[in-house]
């Protein structure tokens, strides 16, 4: 504090003065005074090396030429050179052979499984295992068909949307305006007696009758459904709604109207047949 | 006398300091704000984008109210790694009609600037009645009160005026027929060729699958929308934004 005090003499005070305490005119830290002033050589070197100052029109475009709209642009275009190859080799071969290549099906599927955790989690579930409603991808049980070629269809296309006109369509009627009072009770009882469990045997003969008159003709005689008509089977005591009383009287009264968008509009070729590679090879790809 | 000498007239004046303090701010102000509402790298201007339909509008202000932006923002930044996950980066011009834009800070759920079309209707219902149900991990709390709370939209005249009056171009014949676009957009069995007129690329459907509107309606129309306007198979970006 010594060595303070002397200082003090040395550099006088500011002059101003309150009640007889006076303020001392000590100098700002050296290095201090430097890093201020170089944060504002900085700064104006910035201004002129990047977009900046407002002018008339628009702003100046700094000499560097810097535009975080070109910068993602060359960012993107980047990776889409760096995988063009592998990318081109993918939509060039049949998707039947990919699996033969070892190499490309590992690329695919480690792409594909990016693309199905970015755009299909949320429906169809991150494993994969679907919900109530959006189908489970690691079973044999198909709406559309589970080889390599349908599930590419489906996927690029979707299923009743709007958007593309060669979309997966299929339309059960809604069996509450068809059937009358009692005869859903009997469907319900005969398609539950299908994978072996109705509550009510008695119902089961006039069920079946009616199924024979309405309901063959796209799920089947026996039942086993049919995927050119994306018409589930109803043996396999798969259900994508549930397959209780309750929820098969709903599903035949309003019918059930599932919608998959078309991923051709978002997803690149490329992305698409690996996904569909990816969905493939979870373990339902027939 | 320097200027520094009378630099303390002001340092010993408190309603002067007030007074020049605000000014300094003004000036700075204005400088930093002005030219965002004339320079070109602005404004762009992009083809698609049109005021809220009237449902969509109620769906946004049901956005709003339930607090939707607290967790989710409406804003793809210019990155490639968001690009890839959601879509195209936002454009100004996609959010020139929000008042207030939607923006947001935070993400705990994903950004929403380009989730129409992304799910079907029956997606965002049932994960608006239970988002567990669908999305086992997240954390979202359920909003299946929407769909049970049905709106006639007897104020929705108003709430278009309303943004007219902060510069939405609103028509005096959209805000007028306001109330029926409200409720044909939700029937698609309604005569609904002059909302789609009025608002092009509307999407008429009944989102929630029952009858009449409902809250769940109205925000899965406006949900739909996001981001759909804008036709980027034909949208060339200028580069020097």
């Amino acid at each position: 504090m010594s060595k303070q005090t002397e200082q003090d003499n040395d550099v006088g005070t500011t002059g101003h003065e309150w009640d007889g305490i006076e303020e001392l005119n000590n100098p700002l830290p050296r290095w201090w005074l430097w890093c201020f002033y170089l944060t504002i050589i900085w700064g104006i070197g910035y201004t002129i090396a990047y977009p900046a100052w407002p002018m008339i029109n628009k702003a100046t475009a700094g000499v560097l030429g810097y535009s975080t709209r070109a910068e993602v642009a060359e960012e993107i275009a980047a990776v889409a050179t760096a995988n063009g190859p592998i990318n081109a080799r993918l939509e060039a071969a049949e998707l039947t052979d990919v699996r033969a290549d070892a190499d490309l099906m590992q690329y695919a599927t480690s792409a594909g499984g990016a693309v199905y955790r970015t755009w299909c989690t949320q429906c169809h579930g991150s494993g994969a295992a679907g919900a109530v409603g959006f189908p489970n991808l690691l079973d044999d049980d198909w709406l559309w068909g589970g080889d390599i070629e349908n599930i590419y269809l489906t996927i690029a296309h979707g299923i009743r949307n709007e958007e593309d006109l060669d979309s997966r369509y299929s339309e059960m009627p809604a069996y509450g305006e068809i059937f009358e009072d009692g005869e859903i009770a009997s469907v319900v009882q005969y398609v539950k007696s299908l994978s072996g469990t109705p509550d009510d045997a008695t119902l089961v003969p006039a069920g079946q009758e009616l199924f024979l008159d309405n309901c063959a003709a796209c799920h089947g005689e026996n039942g086993m459904g049919d995927q050119d008509l994306g018409a589930p089977n109803l043996t396999d005591a798969i259900w994508l709604y549930g397959g209780d009383t309750d929820t098969l009287t709903e599903t035949i009264t309003y019918s059930r109207y599932g919608v998959m968008p078309p991923w051709q509009s978002r997803l690149s070729e490329a992305e698409i047949r690996a996904v569909s590679l990816y969905v493939h090879s979870r373990g339902g790809g027939q | 006398m320097g200027i520094l000498d009378r630099h303390k007239i002001l340092e010993r004046n408190a309603t002067l300091l007030l007074i020049f303090s605000f000014l300094v701010v003004t000036i700075g102000g204005l400088v930093q704000i002005v030219p965002l509402f004339y320079l070109e790298n602005t404004i762009e201007e992009v083809e698609g984008v049109r005021p809220y339909s009237p449902l969509e509008l109620a769906g946004r202000d049901i956005y709003i109210r339930e607090g939707c932006y607290v967790c989710h923002s409406q804003m793809i930044r210019p990155m490639r790694d968001e690009v890839e996950r959601y879509g195209h980066y936002s454009l100004a011009a996609e959010s020139m009609y929000d008042h207030p834009f939607q923006w947001g800070s935070k993400r705990t759920g994903p950004d929403l600037a380009r989730v129409g079309g992304r799910y079907s209707d029956d997606w965002h219902l049932v994960h608006l009645r239970d988002p567990q149900a669908v999305v086992p991990e997240s954390v979202m709390p359920k909003y299946g009160f929407l769909e049970q709370t049905l709106i006639e939209g007897e104020h929705i005249k108003e709430l278009l005026a309303t943004h007219k009056l902060v510069g939405v171009p609103y028509t005096d014949e959209m805000i007028d027929l306001a109330q029926r676009d409200f409720r044909d957009q939700a029937d698609p069995d309604s005569d609904f060729d002059g909302l789609l007129e009025r608002y092009p690329g509307a999407q008429v459907r009944n989102f929630d699958g029952a009858a009449g509107v409902s809250e769940a309606d109205a925000l899965i129309a406006y949900l739909q929308m996001l981001g759909t306007l804008v036709d980027f198979s034909t949208f060339i970006a200028d580069a020097s934004r």
